[in-house]
């Protein structure tokens, strides 16, 4: 045991560029499937069809295959069309396209889950289409939203190992190397279980943090601070007027 | 201007509804004067809501034209053929157009001024000082001044319908349109609501279309009830006639219906 903490430590400024790596990936592939969530999901429920009908084969189709392959046809497949991609780029590229999709339907469904009261009154007071959706029917659909993006997140940075096939130096790789070196399967993968989950963990509080702010701002739970304070959330806060 | 005067505020030309294979409105006609107030009365299903949702835009029509100030507002007459009006022209129309819902739909992402300056300064084009000034006189009306920064989710029923009243007014509407405003709420705060309308009413002369179950505010506001049955207006009277002497039976019958179970004097 002394011998794989010897060896740990020996490589542990690796470690640090492993979870770098895994990291940015994670980051990099969550920023980008955000924002083509954000576009696919208006896209699905455009009226237009030249909009909506691209939106929902793009959702279907990175949805429908295999993350790795992805990857593999980024990274081995598009240089025979004269692009090469970094192998940090096709990760995150494939990463967002795969979990964007994904994202996507999420964007949809908590967009239509605002009430059609919240749409009426819209309406009723002439706000503009872009108005409404940005001011009154987002911020209660993010408040939706979050719940289902932190499960993504998760999913995501999990799917990012698959990234040591498109030779990345991730968490993944520095396991495996880890095992080698030591010869040890269970001091290594369970090593590389723990630190994924640290990772996870840290993302799941950011978004519960999120979450809650968010709900916070529909007149719903506690402020952030309270929470934080882990004290007794004060009753005015959670009771409404008789 | 004399000419305007005449002008109804709301024309309605055989104006077809359905939903599905149910027909709600077949060819309805009528018209609303400038300032009137009109209550409309009849069963669930009668077709009362959809007039209302119609005026808003919230549902389309599948005949006949709409017209507000004899402008056409959804649909017009283009050789020959009836058309839909582009949404450009129709929100201009429909600025003097106000609705009051009955589940109140004020939004939770914003605060009680938040909510009833939105329009104003970003619809409107009010600077955000002007809207406030106005919203602050309005929640002054609604009796709820203190309750200005308040989140609306922190607000009763009562109080949540009289801030979505104050924000329709906010947009100066030439027409407002209530529907069933005070049939979520308690007992005990309906007058309350019924209150501040009655307000509204005596201090504007803002057209108004009521849809209501409270017979006696419709007959201390309005000035015109128009019993609904099957999508068809069936009589229509003033509300000293039609409360008290009702031509035609089938209002006999959901009046004693309706006053019936409405024992308690609300107002």
């Amino acid at each position: 045991m002394s011998d794989n903490l010897q060896t740990l430590g020996d490589a542990l400024p690796r470690l640090g560029d492993a979870v770098l790596v895994t990291l940015q990936l994670t980051l990099g592939g969550a920023a980008l499937a955000f924002v083509l969530a954000l576009l696919l999901g208006f896209g699905s429920r455009s009226h237009r069809g030249a909009v909506r009908v691209p939106s929902r084969v793009v959702v279907e189709f990175f949805r429908g295959t295999s993350l790795i392959v992805q990857m593999f046809w980024l990274f081995y497949v598009l240089p025979v069309f004269g692009f090469r991609l970094e192998s940090l780029a096709c990760g995150v590229l494939a990463l967002g396209l795969n979990y964007g999709a994904y994202g996507a339907e999420v964007v949809r469904g908590s967009i239509n889950s605002v009430p059609a009261g919240q749409w009426e009154a819209s309406t009723a007071l002439n706000l503009g289409h872009v108005h409404r959706l940005r001011r009154v029917i987002f911020p209660q659909a993010w408040a939706l939203m979050i719940p289902m993006f932190t499960n993504l997140l998760i999913q995501l940075l999990k799917g990012s190992a698959l990234a040591t096939y498109i030779l990345l130096h991730d968490l993944n790789y520095f396991t495996e190397q880890l095992r080698r070196s030591t010869q040890d399967t269970f001091f290594s993968f369970t090593f590389g279980l723990l630190v994924y989950f640290a990772i996870a963990y840290l993302l799941t509080l950011v978004m519960n943090a999120l979450e809650v702010r968010a709900k916070n701002r529909l007149g719903a739970g506690p402020t952030l601070r309270e929470v934080l304070r882990i004290a007794p959330v004060p009753a005015t806060a959670k009771a409404g007027a008789a | 201007m004399t000419d305007r005067d005449t002008t109804p505020a709301i024309e309605f030309r055989g104006v077809v509804k359905r939903f599905g294979d149910n027909t709600v409105l077949d060819g309805l006609d009528f018209t609303v004067a400038k300032g009137d107030r009109v209550t409309l009365i009849g069963p669930s299903g009668s077709g009362k809501t959809t007039i209302l949702r119609l005026l808003m835009t919230l549902e389309e029509s599948n005949g006949g034209l709409i017209l507000i100030d004899g402008e056409p507002y959804t649909h017009e007459m283009r050789g020959g053929k009836r058309v839909a009006v582009p949404e450009k022209r129709r929100r201009q129309v429909r600025r003097r157009v106000g609705m009051v819902f009955q589940q109140f739909n004020l939004f939770p992402n914003m605060s009680v001024l938040e909510n009833i300056i939105e329009a104003p300064v970003h619809v409107l084009g009010l600077s955000t000082a002007q809207a406030v000034v106005r919203a602050e006189e309005l929640l002054e009306q609604v009796g709820l001044a203190d309750k200005r920064d308040a989140r609306c989710t922190q607000l009763s029923g009562g109080q949540q319908q009289r801030v979505a009243i104050a924000r329709a007014l906010a947009m100066d509407p030439e027409i407002l349109l209530l529907d069933e405003v005070t049939s979520a709420l308690d007992p005990e705060i309906v007058a309350d609501v019924l209150g501040v309308l009655r307000e509204v009413a005596e201090t504007t002369d803002i057209t108004m279309l009521i849809v209501t179950h409270e017979m006696q505010f419709a007959r201390d506001v309005s000035n015109r009830v128009l019993m609904f049955d099957h999508g068809r207006i069936i009589e229509e009277a003033e509300p000293e006639v039609i409360f008290t002497a009702p031509r035609e039976e089938r209002t006999q019958q959901f009046l004693s219906a309706v006053l019936g179970e409405d024992t308690a004097d609300r107002s």
